[in-house]
């Protein structure tokens, strides 16, 4: 028999550490780095005034944030104005759950092991669209409605994509727990990244938009819609949507280290910090990616979705298949 | 009381007789679309209940389950085009406006 | 004890989102309070060892049939939730006929004893649903495949502007 009051206990702190450590470590430091990234590659210096190197820079604006005046528009549907950020902060940190962050003895560092971990965090990316879809329609504006709908028809096509990939590890893995996958990768060649390779490109594409970034941040184009579903957002709730866009980024940065690059293993260093590495890694690729390349068209962006990645994942599931049973 | 197959059985029928409720008394298409999509939900209640409670010894509940699910999401698919179909040609979703049998 | 406990507490949370799906007037209110009615129903397959059940139920139900809801509505209904009047004449009626409809359907089940097969749930389900898939439910999985495949075409053709 479970002990509901201990487990009720436990959920709640693991639920505080997880989140703290995703507002800390994904939303500040990771508006530090895009920022200093950002600067990087176009020849700038990037934020440098607050604290030593501009590293407080984060801190000063989440405190200009937490002390703006809260609008709301008047003919906003208040309820679900109020609502739609937090949607989109809850599922976009819920899908830290089922990652595994690295081992501690012999056990392994992860909030739940689901026997369903892939099939929840794919379920969770696909809840957060329903956040910005409401936002965008109880804020009342035309370009805020637009920002919506393009979010919509956009996360729909690419979640479908997204979970071809995660088929496919699956399948190969045989499991979907993500602890169980992280096992069954060993070596340099032994990870996904070498023997699920396509499925591997697939996912880093659509996770890109699935996380709402270029090439593919039509919904929030600042320079046609102002700035897409949270126009009128403004504050703590402003934050809230940026902090939910932050964590559901680290988490397919995490996801994609999870299912392809082995995870917490790696020699001589521990766990964690291999985690984090191979996390930085393909955070620095996303950053790199939406620093470089000009935004795609909404035509030319469904087109690719259901005439490029779906057939291709499609095709890698057969052959999956045909591997794993031959 | 512990829980048992008739607590999820009348979950079931309250939720299959709001679906209905939604069919019977709404306008607009969509919203009675929502109505199926309850009372889907109601009878895969009823499935995965009696999948645990009566015969637990295969799947089969569960994955009829999936099925209702699967097909739901058909329908959802075809019913919305239709919605769509016909706001595009009689610019109205409300059912009981759309009542020419050709335009 | 604890059991019962969550199942009212999701019983309460799936039916007071359900009567705000079927009684608000304004209609993306009651599309979107269809989410917390579907993660309700997902918690009843948890406490029902059905967890893949519940995770596609997640994913299919509330992250995409939700979605394309809430788009189709925001297309026909000009952007806005509250211009139409949203019921029809048929209130009383229909009142009626649900009523006596559950009252039927709760004496049919507080009235019948249950049997009940030997045998107990398998510890993990996702495994021995795609056995059974394969197997046994061979026929019913081909023919989902090929009315999902036709649903598909025929969504596009539908939907598709006549040019």
């Amino acid at each position: 028999m479970v002990n509901w009051p201990l487990e009720i206990v436990r959920a709640v702190l693991l639920t505080a550490a997880v989140f703290t450590f995703m507002a800390v470590v994904a939303a500040m430091f990771g508006v530090l780095l895009e920022r200093k990234v950002g600067g990087w590659i176009q020849s700038r210096l990037g934020p440098k005034h607050v604290g030593p190197q501009g590293l407080l820079q984060t801190v000063a604006d989440t405190i200009k944030l937490l002390q703006k005046e809260h609008i709301e528009p008047r003919a906003a549907d208040r309820a679900i104005f109020n609502t739609a950020p937090l949607v989109v902060a809850v599922a976009g940190l819920m899908s830290w759950v089922v990652i595994p962050f690295g081992t501690l003895g012999d056990r392994v560092l992860v909030v739940r092991d689901l026997n369903i971990g892939v099939v929840f965090f794919a379920a969770m990316a696909s809840l957060t669209v329903v956040g910005i879809l409401a936002g965008g329609f109880a804020s009342n504006n035309k370009y805020a409605l637009l920002g919506g709908l393009r979010s919509a028809s956009q996360m729909i096509s690419y979640e479908l994509p997204l979970a071809m990939a995660l088929i496919a590890v699956a399948m190969e893995a045989g499991t979907l727990s993500t602890v169980g996958i992280v096992e069954a990768q060993a070596g340099w060649f032994g990870s996904f990244a070498f023997r699920q390779f396509p499925a591997f490109v697939i996912f880093l594409i659509a996770a890109t938009a699935e996380v709402n970034r270029v090439p593919f941040d039509l919904p929030e184009a600042e320079s046609e819609l102002v700035a897409g579903y949270f126009s009128e957002y403004t504050g703590m709730r402003f934050a809230l949507f940026q902090l939910g866009e932050y964590g559901e980024m680290f988490a397919m940065a995490a996801m994609a280290t999870t299912l392809f690059l082995g995870g917490w293993k790696g020699p001589v260093l521990p766990g964690v910090v291999w985690f984090l590495l191979k996390m930085y890694l393909i955070v620095f690729l996303l950053m790199w990616v939406r620093w470089t390349y000009p935004r795609y068209r909404l035509d030319q962006l469904l087109n690719l979705s259901w005439k490029v990645l779906l057939p291709a994942g499609l095709v890698w599931i057969l052959i999956t298949g045909y591997r794993v049973t031959f | 009381m512990t829980l048992g197959l008739t607590h999820f059985l009348v979950l079931s029928t309250l939720l299959f007789c709001l679906g209905l409720f939604a069919m019977l008394t709404r306008r607009n298409a969509v919203a009675i679309l929502m109505g199926v999509e309850l009372m889907l939900n109601a009878a895969n209640i009823n499935l995965v209940a009696f999948n645990k409670y009566v015969a637990p010894g295969a799947l089969n509940g569960q994955v009829f389950a999936l099925v209702v699910i699967t097909l739901a999401a058909c329908e959802a698919g075809v019913g919305l085009a239709l919605v769509m179909s016909a706001y595009r040609n009689l610019e109205t979703v409300h059912v009981d406006e759309i009542n020419v049998m050709k335009w | 004890m604890g059991q019962l406990a969550a199942f009212i507490i999701l019983s309460v949370v799936t039916l007071v989102s359900a009567v705000v799906v079927v009684a608000s007037q304004n209609i993306v209110r009651s599309a979107l309070s269809l989410i917390p009615t579907l993660l309700g129903i997902a918690g009843v397959y948890i406490l029902l060892q059905a967890e893949y059940v519940a995770g596609i139920q997640v994913l299919i139900y509330a992250g995409a049939i939700t979605v394309l809801i809430l788009f189709v509505i925001m297309l026909t209904e000009h952007g806005t939730g509250a211009r139409f009047r949203q019921v029809n004449e048929q209130v009383l009626p229909g009142t009626i006929a649900v009523a006596v409809l559950a009252a039927l359907l709760m004496a049919v089940f507080f009235g019948t004893a249950w049997p009940r097969a030997a045998g107990t749930l398998p510890q993990y389900t996702a495994t021995s649903i795609g056995t059974t898939f394969l197997t046994s439910a061979i026929l019913v999985f081909i023919v989902t495949s090929f009315v999902l495949l036709v649903a598909l075409m025929g969504a596009i053709v539908i939907a598709r502007r006549e040019r």
